[in-house]
């Protein structure tokens, strides 16, 4: 653990101006990743940029198009239980609260949900080669214990997934990253927020040096009837997924008007394929359905030593939840398998 | 958002010295001066003495940490001290007294709900937070939003059971 030097702004533009400028500097917001990152010297950060204290980004307020903007200092759990998200993105609130612990949501915010870095037992061992930790010493999960890998857009350099589960959420609303930078603000569409790992793993995500999440935007929608998260996992609360289905659809005339199947611990970010949404389009929300879009989204999936079993296990939890979300009386709390 | 334009002095508010922390703890208000690094675990412990709150992994993954900052629970292994200036922290030496215990503390004595002890602070820490969300209703709520406190002596099934007991004043479901 290496000693570093703290600020504390009070406003976006300071922090960012700090951030951009100075080399080995990081915001610190929940701190909740980041300082057990710093723990195991994976992250050794010389100034760390707390801003929890700015004096903009906290809320959860609507926007004029009849969506809602989440700030990126909001808790996971204030955004979880608000009235407006319980109310309108109840898929949403459903993966943040299967996500981690009370504690842990209390302190986690929503920008930092978006940067949490894998959980890949070789990214966190330093005494392993890791291509996203150390670019150029190579991928020990290739060829170790691989069961919690990725079986979709993986590379030859990596094939960690992104342990998100409130992103799953996020990709399936189409939500959009407001960032604010250097060079002025930018809005990334969520789809090119997080990016596969190719031949730079060590870099999860879309943002430049110096940019800050500033908020959230969820689109208006009409996904709150029929929806569900189903997360398995090894035990049944405050674990990472081994693969988790989030589902939300819009029936007309008991048809499907609309359709969104995102899927969380496959890949290195979370796993939607327009592709089998559309297939669904006009079609019953019954099992045949949702197995075909299983067998579309599964396409191409590639298994590693230990991992093959993901592949059967994503396509029958995508068939389950899509009964899950036909059926919302049939889901029990924190996400888990129906009874 | 406006981006300063003009170059911003940060030398008042940046330093690898130790900063002043304006803290309350347990009622109690509190200036130190503090390493930017020092967590509030480690604060808590080191610094002020309150050695109730207890340190099992210092990485987020156990709850035995577990203190409430501004009424919600939060792992203080996680968190940098520094981050919480102005915040009012509550350790379990500042639940209930030995003369007249808090609700908790004897129901979880009346339930057999630790043995040795160690998660205790955290899970109580932690119960207490879970009452001020008001989001637990059924006993399978009380052990989802538990399951951030390990107890390693198998001593769950009286954990909740003391919870219900509280939470509900005596009914158990």
């Amino acid at each position: 653990m290496n000693k570093f030097s703290f600020a504390s702004p009070a406003v976006a533009g300071e922090a960012i101006e700090i951030v951009a400028s100075e080399p080995g500097s990081m915001y610190v917001a929940g701190g909740t990743n980041l300082l057990d990152l710093w723990k195991y010297n994976i992250t050794q950060p010389d100034l760390l940029v707390d801003i929890n204290k700015l004096d903009n980004h906290h809320a959860i307020e609507r926007l004029p198009d009849g969506g809602l903007r989440l700030g990126a200092l909001a808790t996971n759990a204030a955004t979880a239980y608000h009235p407006m998200i319980e109310e309108r993105y109840p898929l949403l609130s459903k993966t943040i609260l299967a996500g981690a612990s009370p504690q842990i949501r209390n302190m986690a915010t929503n920008g930092g949900n978006l940067l949490q870095r894998t959980r890949c037992y070789y990214f966190y061992d330093v005494n392993t080669p890791c291509n996203k930790r150390e670019p150029g010493t190579g991928c020990s999960a290739i060829g170790g214990y691989n069961r919690i890998m990725g079986i979709l857009g993986t590379s030859d350099d990596c094939i960690a997934t992104f342990p998100s589960d409130m992103c799953v959420a996020l990709a399936a609303l189409d939500a959009r990253v407001n960032v604010s930078g250097p060079k002025g603000e930018r809005t990334i569409p969520f789809a090119d927020f997080h990016r596969l790992p190719g031949d730079h793993p060590e870099i999860d995500n879309d943002l430049r040096k110096g940019e800050l999440i500033t908020s959230i935007d969820l689109p208006p929608d009409n996904l709150t009837t029929h929806n569900s998260y189903l997360k398995i996992r090894d035990r049944n609360s405050y674990a990472f997924a081994l693969v988790s289905v989030a589902t939300a659809f819009e029936l007309e005339n008991g048809t499907i008007k609309d359709i969104r199947i995102a899927l969380g611990g496959v890949a290195h970010k979370p796993w939607r394929v327009p592709e089998a949404e559309a297939a669904l389009i006009g079609r019953q929300p019954d099992d045949e359905s949702f197995a075909l879009a299983a067998e579309i989204i599964l396409r191409g999936a590639k298994p590693y030593t230990f991992n093959s079993f993901k592949i059967e296990l994503a396509k029958r939890a995508i068939i389950r939840n899509g009964r899950m979300a036909l059926n919302p009386s049939s889901q029990l709390p924190g996400a888990r398998p129906s009874a | 958002m406006q981006i300063p334009s003009a170059p911003v002095d940060h030398s008042a508010d940046r330093t690898a010295e130790k900063r002043e922390l304006f803290i309350t703890v347990n009622g109690k208000d509190q200036v130190l001066l503090v390493d930017p690094w020092v967590s509030l675990l480690d604060l808590l412990r080191e610094h002020l003495d309150l050695t109730g709150t207890k340190k099992g992994c210092d990485h987020g993954q156990c709850g035995a940490c577990t203190v409430l900052c501004d009424g919600k629970r939060i792992l203080s292994c996680m968190t940098l001290a520094v981050m919480k200036n102005g915040s009012a922290i509550t350790t379990i030496e500042g639940v209930g007294e030995p003369a007249a215990l808090h609700p908790l503390q004897q129901a979880f004595i009346d339930h057999d709900a630790f043995q040795c002890g160690y998660c205790t602070p955290g899970q109580i820490c932690s119960a207490i937070g879970l009452m001020n969300e008001g989001k637990a209703r059924t006993r399978e709520d009380v052990k989802e939003l538990m399951s951030g406190n390990l107890c390693r002596c198998g001593a769950n099934i009286g954990i909740i059971d003391a919870i219900m007991e509280v939470k509900t004043g005596g009914s158990n479901e």
